[in-house]
């Protein structure tokens, strides 16, 4: 798409850009460049030589035990972090949409984890959590469960799932909300007197209507997962206990600036930028689509 | 259309099931808050008494004093003073929303009004930083920062943030549709490029404005890697990370009085804008999003 009617200035412009621009190729694509440069060099430990070493840098990395589990690890996180917002925010928009008076309010006051940080939203739950005073953790010692994600990984996974989970519920709510209002009436009028019960209706009718938008919040939701909780996991566990909670975004911090390790540190970044360019291709592709449709 | 035969499509007054669903939803929504904001209210030995109370004690001009004026308690040290740190998040929320909106709309306007060699590929290096965001560049990153002395400053905590993909797309795809006849007509009057981007453009923006200032003030203010990155010393410290600083991970004690006083001044100023910008901040993240 473009104007047919524009301005003929030559120079003017390139000083509209520049600023942009320059921010994005200083604070941007050179320090991209020099990851992706970096993840083919092998410094020793001490910092005197560099040696060019090629691929074998990723090859170390994907080799390498603790990074496949932190991989696993994080595609665990990413599924429970997705599901647990994803699903009680679907359940909502379809109880709100039926309420109709007072969805504004409801609106409101479910959107309100949204706006607050991923470390904030992380400190609160761990706050109920808190083995010997959360009000949570509180009354799960009473059911006699042994609970500390100090010491429990699992325990601990539970937690920054949940806070993450938590922030993200408003956001699919609002989507889902306003993909179920554009549903025709009229559609669910003639199922059901066809005689189609409430339960059929959704999943035959409002469900296959609704997926391109569960799609999109897929997507949205992973890209969350993956890329906006290192809040979360550094304010709440750092990672442990041991390494039950890295992920990897929280693994190629820790390498490139706790453990100083920059060739593995860089490949790492390297690998998330091609999984940050394939979530974002997906993303853009499929609302094409979504505009035709 | 209502109709009586099919009661099921308009549930009556009746059907509990979905107002006592959205009722445990909303409660699940705000009982942290609530249980934060009475901790917040609370001395710590009567949040150490387990189980803590539900309803607020007496200490919240106390806690809040504390937090604001002296900080919290750090390991062996006490953070900088609370509001030193909501100044340098507002600092950097501001910066960064309105910085982003300025030169985005600016890029957007270059992109779409004129014709110049390499427009597309300037516009195509703006959409790529989508795909690089911090998180996947963080070592170089700090050097480039380094390298220009712009570690813990004001400077360096936001104008690497301000490039915005989100915003110049968000621009672009408005400025398509201003109608061509008023380009014209503009011209026809002998308005320049700039006098047409003043008097015509910007007031048109007004709504994306404010819709993108919801979304970007969020932004800055809930940073948390970058200022960990760049504000390492204390007196530049965010409200985000310093409360991040007040929990003990080693499990040492933690004055959870202080902590939650803290949570709540570091969610009070986003959740505010976006209760009281509502409208815009829905249209923001829509509109953000396509």
């Amino acid at each position: 798409m473009e104007r047919k009617v524009v301005y003929p200035q030559k120079l003017l412009p390139y000083l509209l850009v520049a600023p942009q621009i320059a921010i994005t190729l200083v604070f941007f694509f050179w320090p991209a460049g020099q990851a992706i440069w970096m993840s083919t060099l092998l410094q020793d430990p001490l910092g005197f030589s560099v040696q060019f070493v090629g691929l074998e840098n990723f090859e170390a990395v994907l080799k390498d035990p603790a990074y496949l589990a932190t991989l696993q690890r994080t595609f665990l996180f990413s599924f429970g972090v997705t599901a647990l917002a994803m699903v009680p925010a679907l359940l909502l928009a379809v109880m709100v949409d039926r309420v109709v008076r007072g969805a504004t309010a409801y609106r409101t006051i479910l959107v309100i984890p949204y706006a607050i940080a991923p470390a904030v939203a992380g400190a609160l739950w761990l706050f109920l959590f808190q083995p010997s005073i959360g009000t949570i953790a509180y009354p799960l010692r009473f059911l006699g469960i042994d609970w500390n994600p100090r010491i429990d990984g699992t325990d601990a996974m539970i937690v920054v799932v949940i806070a993450s989970a938590w922030k993200q519920i408003g956001y699919n709510f609002l989507f889902f909300l306003a993909g179920l209002q554009s549903i025709p009436k009229s559609l669910l009028e003639a199922a059901a007197i066809d005689g189609a019960t409430e339960v059929r209706r959704f999943w035959t009718i409002v469900f296959p209507l609704l997926s391109p938008t569960t799609f999109f919040l897929l997507v949205i939701n992973i890209t969350y997962a993956f890329f906006d909780t290192f809040g979360v996991i550094h304010a709440v566990t750092q990672g442990g206990p041991g390494k039950s909670t890295e992920v990897l975004i929280y693994k190629a911090w820790y390498d490139g600036l706790i453990a100083q390790d920059l060739g593995r540190s860089s490949a790492q970044a390297v690998i998330l930028m091609v999984i940050v360019i394939g979530l974002t291709v997906i993303q853009f592709r499929y609302v094409e689509r979504r505009v035709h449709y | 259309m209502t109709s009586p035969v099919l009661p099921s499509l308009k549930p009556g007054r009746h059907n509990l099931i979905p107002h006592l669903v959205v009722a445990v939803g909303i409660a699940i929504t705000a009982f942290p808050l609530w249980v934060a904001f009475v901790a917040s209210t609370l001395s710590n030995p009567e949040i150490a008494q387990a189980p803590m109370p539900l309803l607020p004690g007496n200490q919240a001009v106390a806690n809040y004093g504390e937090a604001l004026v002296q900080g919290g308690r750090s390991g062996r040290i006490l953070t900088p003073p609370v509001w030193e740190m909501m100044l340098n998040s507002t600092v950097m929320a501001l910066t960064i929303a309105v910085g982003k909106i300025i030169i985005s709309i600016l890029s957007a306007y270059a992109v779409v009004f004129f014709r110049f060699p390499f427009r597309m590929a300037f516009f195509w290096m703006i959409f790529i930083t989508l795909m690089l965001p911090v998180e996947v560049r963080i070592v170089p990153t700090i050097q480039v920062i380094t390298n220009l002395n712009m570690m813990n400053s004001y400077a360096g905590l936001t104008i690497p943030l301000i490039a915005s993909a989100t915003a110049t797309l968000l621009f672009r795809q408005f400025f398509m549709t201003i109608p061509d006849e008023l380009v014209e007509a503009a011209q026809i009057d002998g308005a320049g490029p700039m006098k047409f981007f003043r008097d015509i453009v910007l007031p048109l923006s007004v709504t994306n404005i404010a819709a993108l200032f919801v979304i970007l003030f969020l932004y800055g203010w809930n940073q948390y890697l970058w200022p960990l990155l760049i504000g390492t010393d204390a007196r530049m410290q965010t409200i985000v990370i310093g409360m991040s600083k007040m929990i003990d991970s080693a499990g040492g004690p933690t004055d959870w009085n202080m902590v939650m006083a803290t949570a709540i001044l570091a969610l009070l100023p986003p959740v505010l804008v976006v209760v009281l910008m509502q409208r815009w901040f829905v249209k923001g993240l829509v509109e953000t999003e396509k």
